[in-house]
């Protein structure tokens, strides 16, 4: 293969969007093919679309989480950039529980995250950031000195060695230390790949459909009112 | 080029981009150093914010203006850009609300710990000098978010120059927040600080030894008007005393009759 995957994670309006472009911009439309994962509407494939002549895909996962989605039909979709000859292939997430992260093994993680979304921000969106390699804070522009460091102690706390990149995504400044290390990476080998984390999905029967309440009709992490943890029950 | 790795600054050199339509910038280069004062004038949409942006994030010819900026006369090693603590610039925005969910002293504290400072009295410091930047009372039990304009102002201020301790600082519109801007510049020069102020407001221009003029988007005329400025300065100082009375007087409901104004 001849791509490389870049998945890009955060939550909604933090701007991955603007860092996408600023991506395609500096690499050259010519290499990129992108795949877009949302829920009920996203129009950012149609807009880079225009925008740049790339090819893009757009899955919606309707009553399903957006991330199964993803890792559902990530597989397919690197074949399909390589087919494409593109180098890379961007993956922007949905951005929505914050709880699991799209990041695999072979490729970049990305976790976009806005300057103004308040210090404890980072720590509620963890599993996002710790697991990602880089952290880009947008809209840096809006805040002062003492703001940004705080911001980034909070980011720290989370995730003390991932590497910090401070960003106004419209206008481009800093994503200079973002394409260092996108220009870094190696294509992947295969289209086989292993996420990164375990995420919190399909952990139980309610999320394959089962509606009845009680623990007593469920399998998998259950937890009865008087029991001191969750409790795992197998099929 | 060499990357620059001594954190001491002597000099920060601006080079000339372009401008909205393509032509080279009306200068060769511009030198500060530390106790410089600098305003940046010009009408809105003239490009002064994007003249402090530059400096900010050392712009190496990747911003939209060109322009490229050096340390001490070469390009700036990525340490001295990307690791807080080792940036010898602060910005403090025209934003003048702080959306963290922290009281004053949390905050401060947070800063300390990302700078690997020990608090040894150095939040009360700040929180201290702050006082002396507004009328507004501040305390370290406050919250952030429900700091006026002006205290934020004053806290960010205050925060680069006692926590941040940057040699060089940037001050996007400081009047508008209703800081004593007189007090800061004092202070700052004190603390042998280059500050930078984007400005609307005469005093705070005549108050500063260079004045860089803003239009379509390049620098257009640089002035170092000397003692040229003196008598206006000392006008305008008067003038801008007076309207403080006024603005108190109207903040405090009174009703100004033409007689009443001189009073």
């Amino acid at each position: 293969m001849n791509v490389r995957l870049i998945a890009i994670a955060g939550p909604p309006s933090a701007g991955k969007t603007a860092v996408v472009k600023q991506i395609i911009r500096n690499l050259g439309p010519a290499k990129i093919a992108y795949l877009k994962i949302d829920v009920v509407q996203a129009w950012e494939d149609e807009e880079l679309a225009a925008e740049f002549g790339i090819p893009t895909k757009k899955v919606y996962s309707g009553d399903m989480c957006p991330d199964h989605m993803g890792i559902m039909v990530s597989r397919d979709a690197l074949l399909w950039a390589d087919n494409l000859g593109a180098e890379y292939l961007l993956y922007e997430s949905a951005g929505l529980c914050l709880r699991c992260t799209p990041y695999t093994v072979n490729s970049l993680g990305i976790c976009v995250l806005s300057a103004v979304s308040g210090t404890h921000a980072p720590l509620k969106m963890a599993p996002m950031i710790s697991l990602a390699d880089v952290a880009v804070v947008t809209k840096i522009d809006l805040v002062s000195q003492a703001e940004k460091e705080v911001f980034r102690e909070g980011i720290r706390q989370v995730a003390p060695e991932i590497d910090i990149v401070e960003t106004n995504a419209i206008q481009g400044t800093g994503m200079r230390y973002l394409m260092q290390v996108i220009e870094q990476m190696k294509p992947a080998e295969s289209e086989k790949d292993t996420l990164r984390g375990v995420p919190p999905l399909g952990v139980c029967t309610v999320c394959i459909g089962k509606k009845e309440t009680g623990w007593q009709e469920h399998f998998g992490v259950i937890r009865p009112l008087a029991a001191p943890d969750n409790l795992y029950r197998g099929e | 080029m060499t990357q620059n790795t001594s954190h001491s600054i002597q000099t920060l050199t601006i080079l000339p981009g372009t401008t909205r339509t393509g032509e080279p910038e009306n200068f060769t280069e511009i030198t500060i150093r530390p106790g410089d004062t600098i305003s940046i004038v010009g009408p809105t949409g003239s490009g002064k914010t994007a003249f402090i942006n530059d400096v900010e994030v050392f712009a190496q010819g990747d911003t939209i203006t060109r322009r490229k900026i050096l340390v001490n006369g070469s390009e700036p090693a990525e340490d001295l850009v990307r690791d807080p603590a080792k940036k010898p610039i602060a910005m403090i925005t025209q934003n003048t609300k702080c959306l963290a969910d922290l009281t004053v002293e949390e905050f401060l504290a947070m800063h300390l710990r990302s700078r690997k400072m020990e608090n040894t009295g150095i939040v009360d410091d700040a929180i201290d000098l702050a006082n002396q930047f507004t009328g507004e009372k501040i305390s370290g039990c406050m919250r952030m978010s429900s700091l006026s304009g002006g205290q934020t102002r004053s806290l960010f201020v205050a925060d680069a120059v006692i926590i941040s301790d940057t040699p060089i600082i940037l001050l996007d519109e400081v009047e508008n927040a209703g800081i004593f801007k007189d007090r800061v510049i004092e202070i700052l020069r004190e603390k042998h600080k280059a500050i930078i102020f984007v400005t609307h407001d005469p005093f705070v221009a005549l108050l500063t030894e260079k004045r860089i003029v803003m239009k379509g988007g390049a620098v257009e005329k640089i002035l170092t008007p000397g003692d040229e400025e003196r008598d206006a300065l000392t006008r305008i100082a008067k003038m801008d005393a007076d309207m403080m009375i006024l603005r108190e007087r109207i903040r405090s409901g009174e009703l100004l009759s033409a007689r009443r104004i001189e009073a």
